[in-house]
């Protein structure tokens, strides 16, 4: 049996490099990956929760986040989209008329 | 058995990693891909196959290949580069990321973990029944509600993707 | 089940009808709705009117809503008929129904057809409302709702400049009554816990001192209310210019209905007044003085709705000194005479008016009897009644009136003597106005003259209605020392108003005053056919000889001249240079400013921190998220 507490630093791991991602990188699709990567490290825990707890709860979870996570993936880069079409770039510090 | 889950633990930090550091954001793309199917890997060794398989199906597949396609459509020319403008601000990032990854996992390596009250699916249940079914069942009894808002989710996605990505005429 | 609710829903289901549909289905659909809500209404007040009699202590009750209920105050929507409030129902909505039909001539063909009607039967309803409530709070809505529909009905003309002034100071002039209504109703809420007039009136000897300070401060705001609403020295002013309304509105608000609320209010809580000797001293002198100053205006003034105003406000101060001396039953008697016959007068001047194309001035009317019969007829009616010919209506709630001035214990022969005067000025101007306009010589304009000729039957027929009241409903009240029937009125109010202790005087001594004031009533009649009935040199040589006074009356004692020097202007100064200048714009728009200022000052210094770079944000983000987990872990 795999420990818990294995597989929850792998999760942790795993969100903190996709929080790195998020912070650090300039294209905005990769930053989307690595939003992805943080859904997919929290989809473990639950999944590890889950079994730990002999409950069903964490996996039907996983498969609402999973939904979630094709809209947003299909809402966000037809945003991109159109962003690029006007904007030719993918680069994300040029997305900053929203401000003052 | 715990051989198998280090190894693909470390195979998926190693493609997390890669999102992280590669150049391309096509070699990015890619290297998630990795990623996630060592995480659906893990999921068969945690009992739970169906996850493991929309993990593939889903993920690896349908929203990696989006991602994928879209990269394609956009061929940007400027390479992502870690901009050098402000390095406090990256250093920042760093320590922060750090400092949350040590908070989490001082939270279930500090003591012994304490995971509460046993629920109703422990795995001989699950493996006698049969994981895919069993969230069947939940899925359209117990959860018939979430279920059908999500559809709704779904659609609107659909549909707002359409509109938010159709050319205008003007 | 009595059903008291449908008295008030039936005008204002004619209002909401000729409002909002009024205007697409035209004049006939007006024509219909108006009055037949009045008509309605008034059919069911008879039916109340009578089962209030057969009841038990002569009052019906209905609880329809609970408004408020807080602690241990509970306001609810209560309608309560009584013999107070069943006599206000049948003059309301039966005189209402008679000037609605009057209106139905008089308007034709005016523009706001559907308004006026509209605001007619909305007016019709507050006043019921005014009368039906069982408490304050219900009183005060309808108290402010007929001041609003006075104040949309005065200005009903409103591209006239004088129309909406007039409109204007009518509405402000209530304000200041009102407020002394709204600070008396707090301090009877502080005395009495209670603001249901049952409560009050069975309370008031127990908890309040005879005489105390606190009763005559509630009574005298309250009868400052009065005096803003039923135009008494000093808020009266309003009234006259009111008449820059269309007639039927002057004859229904500004004579017969509204004015009369603060004498309704004072009625209403008798018992309370009572107590307050000094008050009720101040309501007799108050409206003696009233009665007097507005009679010595008519006398001198020109144009014929003006000298039925000054007239009313003058009967108005008649009403008051009966109050003022007790007889409440005497003062509610004359409004309801005062009801008939001014209604009558008013509606008769509206016939003269549009007879001679909207000329107001009796100076270019005269001798129009033959021309319009049945409006000379009934308007000679009312001035006998008004003027206290015997028998008329008026002159039996006159003479109770000024008897009780004498002989009660509040009264004086003072107060007999002024009261007096004024009855003899009252047949004076009176016949005066009929001479003007009905006999001597013609001055209408030769092109006006050709097309005089008698209004429609819509009109006539509510004025010999009227007249028919004016003339017989003074026997609803026949003074006891006739003997020859009851007197209807005091056993109608049997037990209902304070007593107070009965007056001295002999019988002998209410004949002899009777006689003295019939015989001067008809001696100023004399007088008025001789200086108005044919040429006018005689007055002239008397103008000339007291010019003084005559401009003193002609310009109404430079009242509001008066006003305007010592409150108005006054009040524009203190409110330019100190409210404006020195306040407004040193303290307030200083303080607003500023504010903005340290807005914007902060705002400019935590600016920076949004500048549109999407992974400051999300640093930030992670930042806060950080932290949070510190605290919580």
């Amino acid at each position: 049996m795999i420990p818990v507490e294995h597989i929850l630093l792998l999760s942790a791991a795993l969100f903190t490099i996709g929080v790195l991602g998020v912070m650090l990188r300039r294209n905005v699709i990769v930053i989307f990956m690595s939003i992805e990567l943080m859904l997919n490290a929290v989809n473990l825990s639950f999944v590890t929760f889950s079994r730990g707890m002999d409950s069903m709860t964490g996996v039907i979870f996983i498969f609402f986040i999973i939904v979630v996570a094709a809209a947003e993936a299909v809402v966000g880069l037809s945003i991109i989209l159109s962003i690029f079409r006007t904007r030719k770039t993918l680069n994300i510090d040029e997305f900053n008329i929203l401000k003052w | 058995m715990l051989i198998i889950f280090y190894i693909f633990a470390v195979l998926s930090i190693f493609g997390a990693l890669g999102v992280l550091f590669l150049r391309n954001p096509i070699h990015c793309a890619l290297s998630l891909v990795g990623t996630f199917f060592c995480l659906g890997a893990i999921y068969v060794m945690l009992n739970a196959e169906f996850v493991a398989v929309i993990q593939v199906l889903v993920y690896a597949g349908a929203i990696m290949v989006l991602f994928l396609f879209v990269l394609m459509l956009l061929s940007s020319k400027d390479t992502d580069q870690y901009a050098n403008k402000w390095p406090i601000g990256k250093i920042l990032a760093g320590l922060l990321s750090f400092g949350i990854f040590v908070q989490i996992a001082s939270l279930f390596t500090a003591g012994e973990l304490q995971l509460g009250p046993k629920g109703a699916y422990p795995l001989e249940v699950v493996e006698e029944v049969g994981s895919i079914a069993l969230i069947g069942r939940l899925l359209f009894t117990d959860y018939i509600l979430s279920f059908e808002i999500i559809a709704v989710l779904l659609l609107v996605a659909v549909i707002g993707a359409v509109v938010i990505a159709k050319r205008r005429f003007e | 089940m009595s059903q008291i609710w449908l008295v008030p829903a039936f005008p204002l289901l004619g209002f909401l009808l000729n409002g909002f549909l009024g205007k697409r289905f035209g004049t006939r659909f007006v024509t219909f709705v108006g009055p037949l809500a009045i008509a309605l209404s008034f059919a069911q007040s008879l039916v109340l009117f009578f089962q209030m009699l057969e009841a038990e202590g002569n009052v019906l009750k209905e609880h329809l809503y609970t408004w408020i209920a807080s602690g241990n105050f509970e306001a609810g929507i209560n309608f309560q008929v009584d013999q107070l409030t069943g006599l206000y129902l049948l003059v309301i909505t039966g005189v209402g129904f008679l000037i609605h039909v009057y209106s139905v001539g008089y308007m034709d063909g005016e523009s706001g057809y559907y308004r006026f009607f509209a605001y007619l039967n909305l007016f019709v309803f507050f006043m019921l409302i005014l009368v039906l409530a069982d408490s304050f709070l219900l009183m005060f809505v309808g108290w402010e709702g007929v001041g609003l529909c006075s104040y949309l009905l005065i200005g009903y003309y409103f591209e006239k400049d004088s129309a909406a002034e007039a409109a204007k100071k009518a509405f402000l002039f209530n304000r200041i009554g009102d407020f002394g209504v709204l600070s008396a109703v707090m301090l009877i809420f502080l005395a009495f816990g209670s603001i249901e007039f049952a409560t009050i009136n069975a309370e008031a000897s127990t908890q309040l001192e005879y005489g105390g300070a606190l009763v005559t401060a509630i009574t005298l705001l309250l009868f400052l209310g009065a005096t803003g609403k039923s135009a008494q020295i000093p808020l009266y002013v309003w009234l006259p210019d009111a008449m820059e309304g269309p007639t039927p509105v002057s004859a229904l608000i500004h004579a017969a209905t509204m004015v009369t609320a603060g004498l309704y209010m004072v009625a209403r809580l008798s018992h309370l007044f009572v107590l307050a000797p000094f008050t009720m001293n101040v309501i007799a002198v108050v409206g003696t003085a009233t009665a007097l100053l507005a009679a010595t205006i008519a006398v001198t003034q020109t144009d014929i709705k003006r000298v039925l105003a000054y007239s009313t406000v003058s009967q108005l101060g008649y009403m008051f000194l009966a109050m003022g001396v007790g007889a409440f039953g005497a003062g509610v008697f004359h409004v309801m005479t005062h009801a008939f016959f001014k209604a009558l007068l008013f509606l008769g001047s509206g016939s003269v008016i549009l007879a001679v194309h909207h000329e107001q001035d009796m100076r270019k009317m005269g001798a129009l009897k033959n021309k319009l019969p049945i409006t000379y007829m009934t308007m000679l009616l009312g001035t006998f009644a008004i003027s206290g010919i015997p028998f008329f209506s008026g002159f039996f709630s006159k003479d109770e009136i000024l008897w009780k001035a004498y002989s009660s214990p509040l009264g004086s022969p003072w107060l007999w003597g002024v009261g007096f005067l004024t009855a003899g000025l009252t047949a004076f101007y009176m016949f005066r106005m009929i001479y003007l306009t009905f006999h001597g010589e013609s001055r209408v304009d030769s092109h006006t003259a050709e097309h005089v000729r008698e209004s429609p039957l819509s009109m006539t027929i509510p004025l010999m209605i009227l007249a028919a009241l004016a003339v017989t409903g003074g026997f609803f009240g026949v003074p006891h020392v006739f003997h020859v029937i009851p007197n209807g009125m005091e056993n109608y109010f049997q037990g209902f108003f304070a007593e107070i202790p009965s007056g001295h005087g002999s019988v002998s001594m209410e004949w002899t005053l009777m006689a003295f004031s019939v015989a001067f009533a008809l001696l100023a009649w004399f007088f008025a056919s001789r200086l108005y009935h044919s040429g006018f040199d005689l007055a002239a040589g008397l103008r000339n000889k007291w010019e003084t006074l005559y401009q003193l009356s002609l310009n109404k004692w430079y009242v509001d001249e008066l006003y305007n020097t010592l409150i108005i202007q006054p009040g524009r100064l203190f409110s330019t240079h100190v409210l404006w200048r020195l306040f407004d714009q040193n303290v307030i728009d200083r303080a607003v400013n500023t504010t903005a200022d340290i807005a914007r000052m902060v705002g400019n210094s935590i600016r920076p921190l949004q500048n549109g770079l999407t992974q400051n944000y999300a640093l930030i983000f992670t930042l806060g998220t950080f932290l949070i987990i510190w605290f919580v872990t």
